[in-house]
């Protein structure tokens, strides 16, 4: 009796944690923003990594979706002084989920500031976000890591073709190595340990993140 | 003299099986990677059901912005546009935020059949995207308010979409934890969990008159436990087999049931059964009172839009075509509602399986049923707070 019942259990069980794993699994799978991004890792006078210039370039319909009811001096221009607000805005709210940039070197994370010379500007229906993120110390470690990502992977991150990741004033002989996420290498050498954001829901996102390592001599 | 034993071990058992389903469930809700380590990414070309979902719904999301645009000039690409947001839905509703979770679990918790559930997350689909239209329509198309007024409203309505969830299941909870701790108490033949008594009852009577169901068995019950083991059974099996009794059709017994006190007895002919277990067992489908329950399961998930709907809308707006926008959000709403139809549907069944397979074990059976119940509105209580709180990774609204 007692045999029996336990197979049912552990039947049902396996079932329904079958079902809800399934359905979680696939719950994670959701990007409703597309950005189309180039990167640039900016240095100082000093050789020290000082942090990430980034410019992501948004899809169509989130491009349309944030314009909607933007007020400009001429219909359908819109100027960098007609999106100030909303550059405001978008950098605000990107406080929220750490730029989607995460630094680290030597095992430490790294933090950033709030980000300087945002704009935004719109050429062919497309919005794009500029703005350079300034790291809280300057690093002047050999070897880096950025990772750029949504851990919940609302937004998908995927670099150009052409000159994803740029080095801006490297030290000569700096070299970069950027990982798309669907290089399998790329998972390899993973921060998985971390948490970025802490407290948040998953780092699912990580699966899908764009690797860019840096090695000088 | 080994049977009390027995009956212990079972609960243990049954009790363990509820803690290991909501452990799963909330493992991988929580886990930092749900496929536990390092794995290639899914994108595209990465194998499974589940990369292919993705790709699927990407492409389908993708696909869309470029059909509206072609619409204006060629007015039949709304047809496309339709098929698109329909394939979309059915895909992206594996997603949150579209009351699969709660609705399986508010499923489960009662006893609810596959056609009720099948309904519920139609009518959950459906006003899902009737809220995504009145959001964008009085907010983008009337006010021509910005992106940013619209996702404060968006993120309004989800805080009392997640708030209404744990209410939801904290009823739930209340009002199964009778029957659970009852069943416990014939289980373990103690009759002293003080705390499984009246209050949760007296509070829940409502619920439970609403949600009475029993009348279908009532002839076939007797006062002992193990007769609950059958009348699970019975239930289990399916609802045809309550078609051999007088009272086959709930809402016969519906009203008697909304006046049947917690622990009212034979004041109608629920009798004794009544008495004994309180779970409420709802496999009537239809009846005002029945519909009015489930309002409850499709409100707390429905009024929370989906977030594409609102990008798609607001797209098809400024393109001059919000009509088409509105016919799209429909469609995906009606892919959205089999996806969580199905999801619902398993489900059920699955509850019904784990009911024939446990329907021989007496008090056992009922136990691990009243458990698993339980266990059922507890996650339901668990998915509110977590989404409150922000443990649980519900779908973004789109402000950026």
């Amino acid at each position: 009796m007692l045999g029996s019942l336990r197979l049912a259990v552990l039947r049902f069980a396996l079932a329904v944690a079958l079902t809800l794993s399934a359905g979680v699994a696939a719950a994670h799978a959701h990007p409703h923003v597309w950005i189309t991004a180039t990167s640039e890792l900016v240095y100082g006078p000093d050789g020290s990594f000082t942090g990430v210039r980034h410019t992501w370039a948004f899809d169509d319909m989130f491009s349309t979706y944030a314009l909607q009811g933007i007020e400009t001096k001429q219909k359908g221009v819109y100027t960098r002084e007609d999106l100030a607000p909303l550059a405001q805005t978008n950098v605000e709210s990107l406080k929220e989920f750490a730029f989607f940039t995460f630094a680290k070197a030597e095992g430490k994370k790294a933090k950033f500031n709030e980000p300087v010379d945002y704009y935004l500007d719109v050429k062919d229906n497309v919005l794009t976000l500029h703005f350079f993120l300034p790291l809280k110390t300057p690093m002047n470690t050999k070897e880096y890591a950025v990772e750029v990502f949504d851990p919940s992977y609302f937004i998908d991150f995927t670099f150009v073709e052409k000159e994803p990741v740029k080095l801006a004033g490297a030290p000569a002989g700096c070299a970069i190595k950027f990982d798309r996420p669907n290089d399998n290498s790329a998972n390899a050498q993973r921060m998985s340990e971390d948490n970025f954001m802490n407290g948040d829901n998953s780092n699912y996102g990580a699966m899908f993140a764009n690797k860019i390592a840096v090695k000088c001599p | 003299m080994s049977l009390p034993r027995n009956r212990v071990i079972i609960g243990i058992l049954a009790l363990a099986a509820v803690a290991t389903v909501s452990d799963a469930a909330l493992h991988s809700v929580w886990a930092q990677n749900p496929f536990g380590g390092p794995r290639p990414p899914a994108e595209p070309q990465s194998g499974g059901l589940f990369g292919w979902l993705m790709a699927q719904q990407s492409a389908f999301y993708r696909q869309m912005s470029a059909t509206i645009r072609a619409a204006k000039a060629d007015g039949s690409a709304v047809w496309t546009l339709l098929g698109i947001s329909f394939a979309y839905g059915v895909f992206h509703a594996a997603g949150p935020g579209h009351g699969k979770a709660v609705i399986s679990s508010y499923l489960v918790a009662n006893e609810e059949t596959a056609r009720r559930g099948i309904a519920l997350s139609f009518i959950s689909a459906m006003l899902q995207a009737l809220v995504a239209v009145l959001i964008v329509g009085i907010c983008a198309w009337l006010l021509n308010a910005t992106a940013k007024t619209m996702c404060s409203a968006e993120r309004a309505i989800e805080i009392v979409s997640y708030a209404l969830i744990a209410l939801f299941g904290a009823r739930l909870v209340w009002s199964k934890g009778g029957g659970f701790f009852r069943a416990l108490q014939g289980a373990t033949g103690k009759p002293t969990l003080a705390f499984a008594t009246a209050p949760p009852i007296a509070a829940a009577a409502d619920l439970h008159g609403r949600n009475h169901g029993h009348g279908q068995t009532q002839a076939l019950q007797t006062q002992a436990i193990q007769a609950h083991a059958g009348h699970d059974h019975h239930h289990g099996h399916d609802h045809g087999h309550a078609h051999d009794h007088p009272h086959d059709h709930p809402h016969h017994h519906h009203d008697g049931a909304h006046h049947h006190p917690a622990h009212g007895d034979a004041d109608h002919d629920c009798g004794d059964h009544c008495g004994h277990s309180h779970s409420p067992e709802p496999a009537e489908l239809a009846g005002p009172g029945g519909w009015r329950r489930g309002l409850g399961a499709v409100l707390t998930v429905g009024i929370r839009p989906c977030s594409g709907a609102i990008l798609v809308l607001v797209f098809a707006l400024a393109q001059g075509l919000f009509w088409a926008g509105i016919a799209a959000t429909f469609a995906m709403g009606l892919g959205t509602a089999i996806t969580v139809a199905a999801i619902a549907t398993i489900a059920v069944s699955a509850k019904g399986l784990a009911q024939r397979l446990t329907a021989g074990h007496a008090g056992g059976g009922v136990l691990f049923m009243r458990g698993l119940e339980f266990g059922a509105a507890g996650l339901v209580l668990l998915f509110g707070i977590g989404l409150l709180l922000g443990y649980i990774a519900a779908e973004r609204v789109t402000c950026l």
